[in-house]
């Protein structure tokens, strides 16, 4: 009995070290991660990088990146990449620390707003003199708060092969009322085909960007050019009904019915796309590798199509392109740090392995002078498209005013999906239109 | 030996207390600093007095939350109680295979949060599919009672454990006792079980009141809020403040909203736990 109770004091006494340990191990964990800045940071003046990656897609290149760079000039390079939709929570937190990132991004102008206090003036930076346009420097005043390092294209993702069963060809859609004609045609065939228009438009969250972040851009774009304006703070809504159309088109022909489009992902959407049950898929450059990695797509089955909107000069539209990923320094870091991180941009952009690793491997276009050509079909449309002539719609989305402007638009979106009525049409409308006004003036007052 | 336990008291205290100042209160004052600041992150906050607070009982998503979280909280704890402890007068029936369905009953409190909301999100979509009714994300009495059977689904087990503890400490002499006074069942069940088992029902309703005020992960699975916020809770109406909104003060409103609910779930189960344990009896 005695020795029972011995025993189970041992127990217990190891159970109360090993919880108490388990929570210095942990802090110990998370130590280690900025320790490598840390750390590269106490030696002689040399500075090292902390990166805090937003792409999850491309963490591993950027690991073997930071590695080369730290084999040919010995400069510390931590990349931790954030999760994906984690990337504002982790990059509070990070910041708060001792060992904050010296390097991190932001997503446009709304975004700058939250941290434009710790974005360090990159105008004298040699990364900055590397860009071919002035326009992918982000700006606050006067000072270069973030520079664009990828540029993206977005449209509609065409099956060719479905579409030449259907009897038709890209060439043949040249305009919104083309586009409507093709997709409606191939609904009414839809049981003698086997496929529909359009993947299905989800909107859950994994899916839901792609209309009330991505196709709202169009009418914003649309409103700006007509007013030959970059941003404001009451959109009118001129080309709200076009959207309307657009989206009826895509909750019409689609691979379910408009009801079900509450619950669809981002997945169920793609993977519809890779069946070959719908010719169009709205969706960016980005996925050229999940379309294209197991081989059910090469080349010559893609293409990807402007979003035509029915609005202005639809023969010379081009792909929406742009960028909403913009790298910042960190002002607060050490001035070795500081000026490690700014060489280590430069290096990425300009060396050979950083522009081959950013071009081929992450398959980005980056808007950079020694650039190298991407292989992805995507971006090699857009930029045909842009030397034939075709003006690319600009991306406008990161003016909307907030996170909270878009979910309010996606929600009235996905009622009206639902039941596409008038009336549910108009809470749209409102919530476009008199949201961004409420949000501005909440995130700006 | 006790003396020498009481001498050594504060040094095994002590890993503990230091576990619990560095994780808990420091944060927790460091958080209530917060809230009468306008930040983006901890190290650059400037002191902007109580309008955070002002700002924070404005807007109306958060009275709107509340009211939801409340009728939440009312009616899971009900639910929750209800079923747990009748579950538990059954599992303490001399029956073949208690054992197992406690095994069972238990069960689905070992999921985490966030899987239960998925797997439920995805079940509940389905039979309104087939009914042919909106899905969740445009239907809030739908959202509300998925979150409630959710909730049951996750935390009766766990009760009803503590009920069964709870009844099996019901002496058997004083019911044998009672039957031969004369008692019914339904007499003894009100007159000496529920009497004998207050504590546990205040434990119980104290855990589930508390749950349900600070549910977030199931919520976050199952609607995210949808429809436009009408199911949103407070913990999540403060998340969505915090990482939903741009603009530096929207933290600061964030922080102050935080602080708020944390004194009314302070205030809510002080009062429960006042009343529940009034009622309590002594062996």
């Amino acid at each position: 009995m005695k020795n029972k109770k011995r025993w189970l004091t041992l127990g217990l006494v190891t159970a109360m070290t090993v919880t108490a340990l388990a929570g210095c191990g942990g802090n110990n964990g998370a130590g280690s991660s900025d320790g490598g800045a840390e750390g590269g940071g106490s030696d002689a003046g040399s500075g090292s990088v902390y990166y805090l990656n937003f792409k999850p897609e491309q963490d591993p290149q950027w690991q073997e990146l930071a590695k080369a760079y730290t084999e040919e000039t010995g400069v510390e390079v931590t990349v931790v990449t954030a999760a994906s939709g984690e990337y504002e929570t982790t990059l509070m937190s990070e910041m708060g620390k001792s060992g904050a990132p010296t390097m991190f991004q932001v997503n446009g102008p709304v975004g700058l707003a939250n941290w434009k206090d710790y974005c360090y003036d990159l105008s004298g930076s040699d990364v900055y003199k590397e860009l071919t346009s002035e326009d992918f420097a982000l700006k606050d005043g006067d000072s270069v708060a973030g520079i664009a390092y990828v540029v993206e294209s977005y449209g509609l993702i065409t099956n060719k092969t479905l579409l030449d069963k259907a009897g038709y060809k890209v060439e043949d859609i040249q305009s919104f009322d083309d586009l409507k004609k093709v997709a409606e045609d191939i609904t009414a065939r839809k049981d003698e085909l086997g496929f529909s228009a359009f993947s299905s438009a989800g909107m859950d969250g994994s899916s839901d960007w792609r209309f009330k972040t991505h196709l709202a851009n169009l009418p914003i774009y649309f409103e700006y050019q007509d007013e030959g304006i970059g941003t404001t703070d009451a959109i009118k809504g001129t080309y709200l009904d076009n959207y309307r159309a657009m989206w009826d088109l895509y909750i019409n022909n689609s691979t379910c019915q408009p009801s079900e489009l509450a619950a669809k992902t981002g997945d169920d959407s793609r993977n519809e796309f890779l069946n070959k049950e719908a010719v169009f898929f709205q969706n960016g450059s980005w996925e050229y590798g999940n379309l294209t990695k197991d081989g059910t797509f090469t080349d010559e089955d893609l293409s990807m199509i402007p979003i035509y909107f029915g609005v202005g000069d639809e023969a010379n539209q081009g792909l929406c392109t742009g960028t909403e990923n913009y790298w910042c320094v960190n002002n607060g870091a050490d001035e070795a740090d500081i000026q490690a991180t700014l060489d280590f941009m430069n290096w990425c952009v300009t060396s050979e392995i950083g522009t081959k690793t950013m071009g081929e491997d992450m398959g980005f276009v980056i808007p950079f002078k020694n650039a190298v050509e991407s292989p992805n079909l995507f971006v090699k449309e857009d930029v045909a498209m842009t030397e034939a002539g075709k003006k690319p719609v600009s991306w406008n989305f990161p003016t909307m005013p907030s996170e909270e402007w878009k979910n309010g638009v996606g929600s009235a979106l996905t009622a009206y999906a639902a039941d596409p009525s008038d009336a549910n049409w108009d809470a749209v409308v409102s919530a476009f239109v008199d949201g961004w006004a409420t949000e501005y003036e909440l995130a700006n007052p | 030996m006790e003396k020498a336990l009481k001498r050594y008291a504060p040094i095994f205290v002590l890993p503990t207390f230091l576990a619990f100042v560095i994780g808990f209160i420091l944060p927790f004052l460091q958080g209530l600093y917060l809230s009468f600041c306008k930040f983006t992150t901890v190290e650059n906050a400037q002191w902007v007095g109580i309008s955070n607070y002002i700002a924070a009982i404005k807007d109306t998503s958060f009275t709107d939350s509340f009211t939801f979280t409340l009728m939440f909280t009312v009616v899971s704890i009900l639910a929750i109680n209800v079923i747990a402890f009748a579950l538990a007068l059954l599992l303490t029936q001399k029956l073949a295979g208690t054992n197992i369905f406690r095994t069972i009953f238990f069960m689905p409190n070992l999921i985490g949060g966030i899987v239960l909301g998925y797997i439920w999100q995805i079940l509940i979509n389905c039979i309104l599919s087939i009914t042919a009714q909106p899905l969740l994300a445009l239907n809030k009495p739908a959202g509300y009672w998925g979150l409630i059977i959710l909730m049951c689904w996750q935390q009766i087990g766990y009760m009803m454990i503590i009920y069964i503890a709870g009844l099996q400490n019901v002496p058997e002499d004083l019911i044998e006792a009672a039957f031969i006074d004369g008692a019914g069942k339904w007499d003894a069940l009100w007159r000496i079980k529920i009497p004998m088992v207050m504590s546990s029902i205040t434990i119980c309703v104290f855990l589930t009141l508390t749950n349900s005020f600070k549910l977030f992960d199931q919520n976050l699975a199952l609607t995210g809020g949808d429809p436009n916020h009408t199911t949103e809770m407070l913990a999540l109406n403060i998340f969505q403040t915090f990482y939903a909104r741009s603009g530096m003060q929207w933290k600061g409103y964030g922080q102050a909203k935080a602080v708020i609910f944390c004194a009314l779930v302070i205030l809510i189960s002080m009062l429960q736990l006042r009343a529940t344990r009034s009622r309590e009896v002594q062996q």
